[in-house]
């Protein structure tokens, strides 16, 4: 009975549900695109023209808020900032916590559970709540206005999900392979360095990508550390100017615009890399 | 040397059964190896070490330590001691209180209408359709750009006079409303924005649960005569449980450190009414200078998550390393 049931409902089914199921995503869809479509078409009107007409298309085109905007020393700096600051971040923080995973991937050792618990627990303890210290701290090193005074900290933050990651990726390389590369007269490091590294490649380049994402959109340290303005980053950047220029939306929006194309161009590149990190990083978190 | 051996997945930060080879082939020289593994180990570990506990454990002591002394934040350590003085400060502050409800308020609003919504979407994306790809590419995109300029964004769009929400309202007949600038309707505004930014994160984690899941079980639950909505109360959800338990989780304490969004959309405002700790925190310490009291207010926050961590990672999440189905993306990257 219910079988014959469901096979006479299932054709009227096949027609309603797909469409059901497109509304709904583009719904969606929509909500989503529509503040980066406002905000890349805003970014080509003047402030009358944002104001008389915030829908349409522009009428005329006026591209000036943008031409300005890249044409200012400012932003390039940031972007500048923004990049040094985050590359150097996933270096470093990929580079220390690849050794530590390394040790506590294949080493045993008294206190190895332990110690790795405590670097996991890193996981838990949100950057706003050691943000005050951190910055009494930065300041008796003089790390203030000191791009390493985001750099560190930044990695020291990051090294628990990326420890946790890289070391849950060297468990999974057979040991026989380090065996025959310890036959072969390989010390630990340089089984470390000339087989495990290259073998981890895909897991190196997942924890980079999630490295340099979180730098990337760091605002809150950033913020506290620099005073100066030299090493705005991008959001530090895109803050000051918005209430800067409060009055003058047009010009905003184009900066906005302009400061996101980094970060979803970088998306774009390593989509998969960031998924699969952010994914292990919550299902091992 | 000794070595832990793979293949194992470590599924949360939880002690993993140690696996150890046999004892290593005798070698002449056994002393020098142990010395060596010893200071192997010591190596590779002391850069760790020393930023963790630099940059991490030694900030969160010393805003433990502050959090009893009343300071201005000058020098490296506090000397006037004033015992919990300053917690019971908080629990006389208005503002406080409220960060704390209205943290509630959007943890409860996250967990009915973000997380629920997400599912959805990602288990209608789960389905073949067209152009399924862009629409994953697309409902992730907010979470790559920076809270600062979803803020940003936001304020322009929901602003009173230029913004296009009110527009469209009106175009819908639907009267204006003042979305950032009343206190009524700012806690709203802001849950909007973090739907905005966060719901492709929750909506590809549940993507990845529902892809582990093997075809066989629910093609054998609808063999069996399971409607669809069978399967899915049935198979689908018990078996997404983890990776609903995680997404909680990660709301949560996402949810107790909210700073930036606020602090570039509102500022906190208007008279407080959309202000986070980490706002009420910042305030306090780094404009007022009352680090002491900040530090509190921090030490609130680090309770509050390790508490919520710790109670759930032991009473719910615990649950998820009994069974190894349930262990969802174990033997994925």
């Amino acid at each position: 009975m219910s079988v014959h049931a469901r096979e006479r409902r299932s054709t009227p089914a096949r027609i309603v549900r797909p469409i059901a199921l497109h509304t709904i995503v583009i719904v969606i869809g929509v909500f989503i695109m529509v503040p980066i479509v406002y905000g890349i078409l805003g970014g080509f009107k003047d402030n009358p023209q944002l104001a008389n007409n915030p829908i349409g298309l522009p009428a005329p085109w006026v591209p000036e808020n943008y031409t300005n905007v890249l044409a200012s020393s400012d932003f390039w700096r940031q972007v500048f900032n923004s990049s040094l600051i985050a590359l150097s971040t996933a270096l470093v923080t990929v580079a220390v916590s690849a050794l530590a995973a390394f040790v506590f991937a294949r080493f045993a050792f008294r206190g190895r559970e332990l110690l790795f618990t405590i670097f996991a627990a890193g996981l838990m303890f949100p950057f706003a709540v050691a943000i005050l210290p951190l910055f009494i701290i930065l300041r008796f090193f003089g790390l203030l206005n000191n791009p390493l005074g985001v750099i560190l900290p930044q990695a020291a933050f990051g090294l628990a999900l990326t420890i946790i990651i890289l070391r849950s990726f060297f468990r999974s390389i057979p040991h026989e392979v380090e065996e025959a590369a310890i036959l072969d007269g390989c010390s630990p490091f340089g089984f470390f360095w000339r087989i495990l590294l290259p073998m981890a490649r895909p897991a190196l380049a997942t924890v980079s990508v999630l490295a340099v994402v979180n730098s990337w959109n760091n605002f809150f340290l950033p913020l506290v550390v620099f005073n100066d303005k030299v090493w705005w980053t991008l959001p530090v950047g895109v803050q000051q100017f918005s209430g800067q220029y409060s009055a003058d939306t047009a010009k905003i929006l184009a900066y906005v615009v302009l400061a996101m194309i980094p970060a979803l161009a970088f998306y774009a590149v390593a989509e998969r890399q960031l998924i699969g990190g952010l994914t292990a990083g919550a299902t091992k978190g | 040397m000794k070595t832990t051996k793979g293949p194992e997945s470590a599924v949360t930060a939880s002690p993993v059964p140690r696996r150890l080879v046999p004892p290593p082939q005798p070698r002449p020289s056994k002393n020098r190896g142990k010395a060596r593994k010893r200071i192997t180990i010591i190596l590779f570990l002391l850069p760790g070490v020393i930023l963790f506990s630099l940059l991490v454990l030694a900030p969160i002591l010393l805003a433990m330590y502050s959090s009893v002394f009343k300071w201005n934040g000058f020098g490296l350590l506090p000397t006037n001691f004033v015992g919990l003085d300053n917690f019971t400060r908080l629990l006389d502050n208005e503002i406080f209180l409220g960060d704390l409800r209205r943290g509630a308020l959007l943890i409860v609003l996250s967990l009915v209408v973000q997380l629920p919504l997400a599912l959805a979407i990602a288990l209608l994306l789960n389905q073949k359709m067209r152009l399924r790809a862009l629409y994953r590419l697309l409902f992730f995109a907010p979470y790559v750009l920076s809270e600062v300029i979803a803020a940003v964004l936001f304020s322009m769009l929901l602003s009173p006079e230029r913004g296009l929400a009110n527009e469209v309202l009106g175009f819908l007949g639907l009267g204006s409303s003042s979305f950032l600038s009343e206190p009524e309707t700012v806690m709203f505004s802001l849950f909007i924005v973090i739907t905005w930014k966060y719901f492709g994160f929750y909506v590809i984690l549940y993507l990845a649960g529902r892809q582990s899941i093997p075809k066989e079980l629910t093609e054998a639950a609808q063999i069996d005569g399971c409607g669809p909505w069978h399967v899915f109360r049935y198979v689908t959800l018990p078996l997404l449980g983890p990776t609903i338990r995680i997404t909680i989780f990660l709301s949560v304490i996402g949810t107790i450190q909210l700073f930036d969004l606020v602090y570039v959309l509102t500022g906190g405002g208007p008279v407080h009414a959309s202000e986070t700790l980490g706002v009420t925190m910042y305030d306090i310490g780094f404009n007022r200078f009352q680090v002491g009291y900040a530090s509190a207010i921090s030490v609130v926050m680090f309770l509050l998550s390790l508490v919520f961590a710790i109670g759930y990672q032991r009473f719910v999440l615990k649950r998820d390393l009994d069974g190894a189905t349930t262990t969802m993306g174990g033997g994925r990257r």
